[in-house]
């Protein structure tokens, strides 16, 4: 499987955000965004994951099968926001998501060990600190069976060991065959992954 | 879909008690009325239907602007959009109506019975205004849902709702009064009302979530 | 109404920390429910074997519900002003939770007294309802109820949610004299007060004995759930904020974990 990324270009009606963006990812690759706040890391990661409309290009798997016929299909969105009701619990938030994106990787208990999160399984999701929450929306990536991650600021909100410890879960992806594509500016410590630095951005 | 249904009826018990206000404006509306046209029994018996769906209808508009806005706002909306592969969007959209309806249309009609005995209404009106608003609250669900989604990205959709929503949700109450006035009057017809009615749920029950989808892919630019 | 204010005021001062209210109230308890239980059973039978009305047949028995139920729902409204003085001017944590207790079972009394009204005034005035003076009144108690219980509902921090809670309490207060008075301001179909009044009750005392029998095991009734329900609200906050504790207190254990 590949992710190919050509020419992609996005509009925010006052201009261009970026334009002519081309990569490709093979199975086991991983691209890193970078660039200051504001140069349109964010709308590109949108822009792949197919919740925005590129004014031009395209963003396509190469070699799709049945189970993954397009991008949004194949892949893992962790937005800015979590995702996760408040009112519920955490147990109740994953198996929900695990339900409804369907393919289940690992369980949810499994998924809550490997974040070090299991005493507060049958917690409300609103008693968690920020950090917490941000564990618990990465622990998404595990319960479902996804190719490709796609990232937007995925450690914001962590502490450096949860941090170190994302990279493990990332390389842990990568190695068995995993996509990742990440905006950040903090960037993530895993060894070989591309860059795709983003200048300031033309006022 | 299943899994989505309960988790928003979960959220619909658990979280700030929604239902309890789109009730309590029920009755709020409800308890007005004779004090705006006078506690005359045989006038409010009359006009008891009437005021009861009306009733039922602004409160059911009440609660519509957060079918998606709370799952825009934790970021639930992106993820459910991707899932297009797994559920399609219109579906996912219809298991939102059907699980915002139990959790504030259904309440609604299964308080009407008491309200129309403050109406002072015969028991066949009631059985007929309460059976018309179990067939058509749906309707008003289904179609606030693209209203809703339509508005789903303004911070202060509420009204604005409202608005959109009122001219399409005119004919399902023409028919509803009029099927729970057919039932009491004579002459008037209870069935062809009623079951146009019945049609015009099925018919935006399919309308309604794929407008309201189509609206929300483009909401998320 | 004076042994309303008593049991506040009972409980601002001498149980102000909620612990010792737990002790306290846990010994007074069974006693208040035993109380109420042989006072309301006694109450019953002597309604069931007091002469009944040549007008109204047996259907005056529902008075025995339905006259107590309504004062108490008055009652449980005033206690519920009281505890909203509490709030606002000594910022007391009972007190919070005493009006958090109060709704619900006062909003059970008002529905009570609705709907045995509703089951007399069927046979008596040939309707379920009428909009005069005392039944809008109650029915706007009543609503009142379900606001107070719906703004602690919509807010997820009691703390917070004690003050607007307490403001929107007292500014229903005004419907209490409102209720009292309807029946001799305006001229309704419901009967003039029979039991308070100036002059002295107006009533047999054959019918007088059960009826205030029957009024003070409402009373006995509702502090006693008023009381259980305090105590189970102190105890769900303590367990809500042992669990945001454990949220916490368990990641720094996990940190050296994570590190290594």
């Amino acid at each position: 499987m590949k992710l190919v990324v050509t020419d992609l270009a996005a509009d925010r009606g006052s201009g261009p955000i970026f334009e002519a963006i081309t990569f490709a990812l093979q199975d086991g690759e991983g691209l890193l965004v970078t660039g200051p706040n504001g140069a349109g890391k964010s709308t590109l990661i949108r822009a792949i994951a197919g919740l925005l409309r590129p004014s031009a290009g395209t963003a396509e798997i190469e070699g799709a099968t049945e189970d993954w016929p397009d991008v949004p299909s194949a892949s893992h969105y962790l937005g800015p926001i979590n995702a996760m009701k408040p009112a519920l619990t955490v147990f109740e938030n994953l198996s929900f998501w695990q339900t409804f994106c369907g393919r289940p990787a690992l369980g949810v208990d499994e998924a809550l060990e490997r974040i070090g999160l299991e005493h507060t399984r049958d917690l409300p999701f609103s008693y968690l600190s920020t950090g917490q929450r941000r564990r618990v929306s990465i622990a998404k990536l595990l319960i479902s069976h996804r190719p490709v991650w796609l990232l937007d600021e995925p450690t914001s909100g962590l502490d450096a060991a949860s941090e170190l410890h994302f990279a493990e879960l990332v390389r842990e992806h990568m190695e068995t065959g995993g996509i990742v594509a990440a905006a950040t500016h903090l960037p993530i410590r895993v060894e070989g992954m591309k860059e795709l630095k983003f200048g300031g951005v033309a006022a | 879909m299943t899994a989505l249904i309960l988790r928003d009826i979960r959220l619909g018990l658990r979280a700030g008690g929604g239902m309890l206000i789109g009730i309590l404006f029920f009755l709020a509306v409800i308890a007005v009325v004779p004090f705006g046209v006078g506690p005359d029994l045989n006038l409010l018996g009359r006009i008891g239907p009437a005021i009861l769906w009306i009733g039922a209808l602004l409160a059911s508009l009440l609660g519509l602007d957060r079918l998606f806005q709370a799952d825009r706002e934790d970021g639930s909306l992106d993820i459910l959009i991707l899932q297009g592969h797994e559920h399609p969007l219109a579906l996912t959209v219809f298991a939102k109506c059907v699980a915002h309806w139990l959790t504030t249309g259904l309440p609604l009609v299964i308080v009407s019975p008491a309200l129309g005995l403050l109406m002072n209404m015969q028991p066949a009106a009631i059985l007929a205004t309460s059976a018309t608003l179990l067939a058509g609250t749906p309707a008003i669900t289904f179609i606030g849902a693209t209203g809703a989604a339509l508005a789903v990205a303004l911070p202060r959709g509420g009204l604005l709702v409202s608005v959109m929503v009122l001219p399409f949700v005119i004919p399902v109450l023409i028919f509803g009064v009029m099927a729970a006035y057919g039932a009491v009057e004579n002459p008037a017809p209870f069935t062809q009302p009623f079951l146009l009615m019945c049609a015009l749920t099925l018919f935006f029950s399919v309308l309604g979530p794929f407008a309201a989808g189509a609206a929300l892919k483009a909401s998320s630019d | 109404m004076n042994d309303t204010t008593a049991q506040a005021r009972f409980s601002f001062t001498a149980l102000a920390n909620p612990t010792r209210y737990l002790s306290y109230s846990g010994k007074i308890l069974p006693w208040l429910g035993g109380l109420s239980a042989l006072l309301l059973i006694v109450g019953l039978y002597m309604a069931f074997t007091a002469p009944e009305d040549y007008q109204q047949g047996i259907t005056v028995r529902i008075m025995y519900v339905h006259v107590p139920a309504a004062w108490l729902a008055m009652m449980g409204y005033m206690v519920m002003a009281v505890s909203a003085l509490g709030t606002l001017i000594w910022r007391h944590p009972l007190a919070d939770v005493s009006i958090k207790a109060a709704a619900p079972i006062g909003a059970a009394f008002t529905f009570l007294a609705l709907a045995t009204g509703s089951l007399w005034g069927k046979p008596m005035w040939g309707t379920w309802w009428v909009w005069d003076a005392r039944l809008t009144s109650m029915f706007v108690l009543f609503l009142m109820y379900l606001g107070v219980i719906a703004l602690q509902r919509a807010m997820d921090d009691p703390v917070k949610a004690a003050r607007p809670v307490a403001i929107l309490v007292l500014i229903g207060t005004v419907n209490i004299p409102i209720i009292k008075f309807s029946v001799d301001w305006w001229n309704t179909l419901h009967q003039p007060a029979a039991v308070f009044r100036m002059d002295g009750p107006t009533i047999d005392p054959s019918l007088l004995w059960p009826l205030l029998i029957m009024a003070v095991g409402f009373t006995a009734l509702f502090f006693f759930l008023h009381m259980v329900a305090m105590r189970t609200e102190i105890w769900r906050r303590r367990i809500a904020s042992m669990r945001r504790a454990s949220a916490r207190e368990q990641r720094s254990t996990a940190r050296p974990v994570l590190a290594e």
